[in-house]
């Protein structure tokens, strides 16, 4: 067992088998899902404040009933009725949901490094459910997971992420936890979302899609974050769908075992076809089961890190 | 410190689980009803070779499951979380004689998170337990139904109980003073 973190900031600084512990962890949460009843008292007692400032749908639901099903308390924050908007700090506010003596915070935020910003001026636990273009950690963690229970490893694996990159907290999370695994990652996209600095984080980089999608076990699509973009970056959405979209054709030409996968939500018949999105090799909804035991190992784990300083006093 | 000294050999904890196997037996003579749960890691190779030894008393299969508590722990903020391991519960638990198995009792506490646990599974009629050595020391007004040895310990000591590892043979063992 190996996990002494107070904070699931990002996956950059995990070691493989600090990742190993969450999909190991995650694995007995996955059952408890399964039972007629589906709550353990893990943290009864303990204050869960989910601060999303900005707007989300999933990863919010998957977090809250992550939360309940551990018996926490929750009090949830959205940005559109709260003080953020009538100009209190980011600070202030997490400042003033401490004082209510909340034991987690799970920050969603539009600027990078909001996560960590948190860990440092708090003493709560603070669980990052995405940064910015920056990490988005529980859902990499629960891609991993999920290819590791339909392919039986990570390791050696050759793993494609298709679509806008540059602008995408899961893509690099995803390579992140994908190349410290082991496996073999590919990146595919408009020139313009997949810059080839990506190389250096030990990525291939391709412009084809029958390239990078040919030899994949695993192809990861990914959506285009219009509400990210400062300027076109491709010429239209057409476009993309004709050069970058999965379709049945492109699917055809793949191993006859590589499955897909989205971190959703989808935009049928931009990034994949209506059909290949709801057969059998696609994992997305898999990914939303998975994602729920994997948020719950995360609060279960942190819930028992110290953190470094504490571990020394002790 | 000093040497660990050997409580149980390979010998000894046969004749003990023998011993527990017949005490079971002779407590519930409705041996339908009987099942055995192991709790993780010590008590779940127990509990499987208590099955075996009851199916050769009884003449009929023994239902045994793994029922991990680490979720219902009342000290998991303040350690590191615990090792999860998977909880196999495949009968219905309601209306049997639950028989808990762990390797060690000491503070009483892993068995009061186990009948917590068994909780979210349904209402068993009776559960009792049966540990390998009972080393003292109880923080709840918790007993051993079925004890294969009492080992009077000093709070600091460690009591090791391996089993089942490949190429090693069983035994129990007290460390420290």
């Amino acid at each position: 067992m190996t996990w002494d973190r107070k904070h699931l900031l990002d996956i950059e600084s995990l070691r493989p088998e600090e990742i190993y512990t969450v999909l190991d962890t995650a694995r007995a949460f996955k059952a408890v899902g399964k039972r007629a009843i589906k709550k353990v008292p893990a943290l009864r007692g303990k204050t869960v404040v989910n601060l999303f400032v900005e707007p989300s749908t999933r990863t919010r639901i998957s977090f809250e009933l992550a939360e309940q099903r551990l018996s926490a308390d929750i009090i949830n924050f959205t940005a559109e009725a709260s003080s953020l908007k009538k100009g209190e700090t980011l600070k202030d506010t997490a400042r003033n949901l401490e004082a209510l003596n909340a034991d987690f915070i799970v920050i969603r935020h539009s600027a990078s490094g909001a996560a960590h910003f948190l860990s440092r001026v708090l003493n709560a636990s603070v669980i990052n459910a995405g940064d910015g273009a920056h990490e988005h950690p529980t859902q990499a963690l629960l891609d991993t997971f999920t290819i590791r229970e339909r392919k039986g490893r990570i390791e050696g694996l050759n793993v494609t992420i298709l679509g806008d990159i540059l602008y995408s907290r899961v893509a690099r999370s995803n390579i992140w936890a994908l190349t410290k695994l082991g496996a073999k990652v590919t990146l595919c996209g408009p020139a313009t979302l997949v810059p080839r600095v990506f190389e250096q984080m030990g990525c291939r980089v391709t412009y084809n899609v029958d390239d990078a999608i040919r030899e994949a076990d695993i192809i990861n699509l990914l959506r285009i974050q219009h509400e990210r973009q400062r300027q076109t970056m491709f010429p239209s959405i057409g476009e993309y769908a004709t050069l970058f979209g999965l379709t049945k054709a492109r699917l055809a030409r793949t191993k006859p075992d590589a499955l897909i996968m989205h971190p959703g939500p989808i935009n049928r018949g931009v990034e994949i076809d209506s059909e290949i999105a709801d057969c059998d090799r696609s994992l997305v909804l898999e990914q939303v089961t998975n994602g729920l035991a994997v948020r719950m190992a995360v609060l279960f784990l942190v819930n028992g890190g110290k953190g470094p300083h504490e571990i020394a006093a002790v | 410190m000093s040497e660990p000294t050997i409580i149980l050999n390979p010998q000894a904890i046969q004749r003990a689980l023998t011993r527990i196997a017949h005490e079971i037996a002779e407590r519930n003579e409705n041996s339908v009803d009987v099942v055995l749960i192991g709790i993780p890691e010590g008590g779940v190779p127990l509990a499987q070779q208590l099955s075996l030894l009851l199916r050769d008393i009884w003449n009929h299969p023994v239902p045994v499951g793994t029922l991990d508590v680490s979720m219902h722990r009342d000290d998991l903020d303040q350690r590191v979380a615990p090792t999860v391991h998977p909880t196999v519960v495949p009968f219905d638990v309601t209306g049997k004689t639950v028989v808990l198995v762990d390797d060690v009792l000491f503070s009483g506490r892993t068995t009061r998170a186990a009948m917590d646990a068994l909780n979210d599974f349904g209402r068993p009629r009776q559960i009792q337990l049966a540990v390998l050595v009972d080393r003292g020391h109880r923080e709840l007004p918790i007993k051993a139904d079925f004890v294969g040895k009492n080992v009077p310990t000093a709070r600091t000591q460690k009591v090791h109980v391996r089993l089942s590892v490949p190429g090693k043979e069983d035994e129990v063992v007290l460390e420290g003073k």
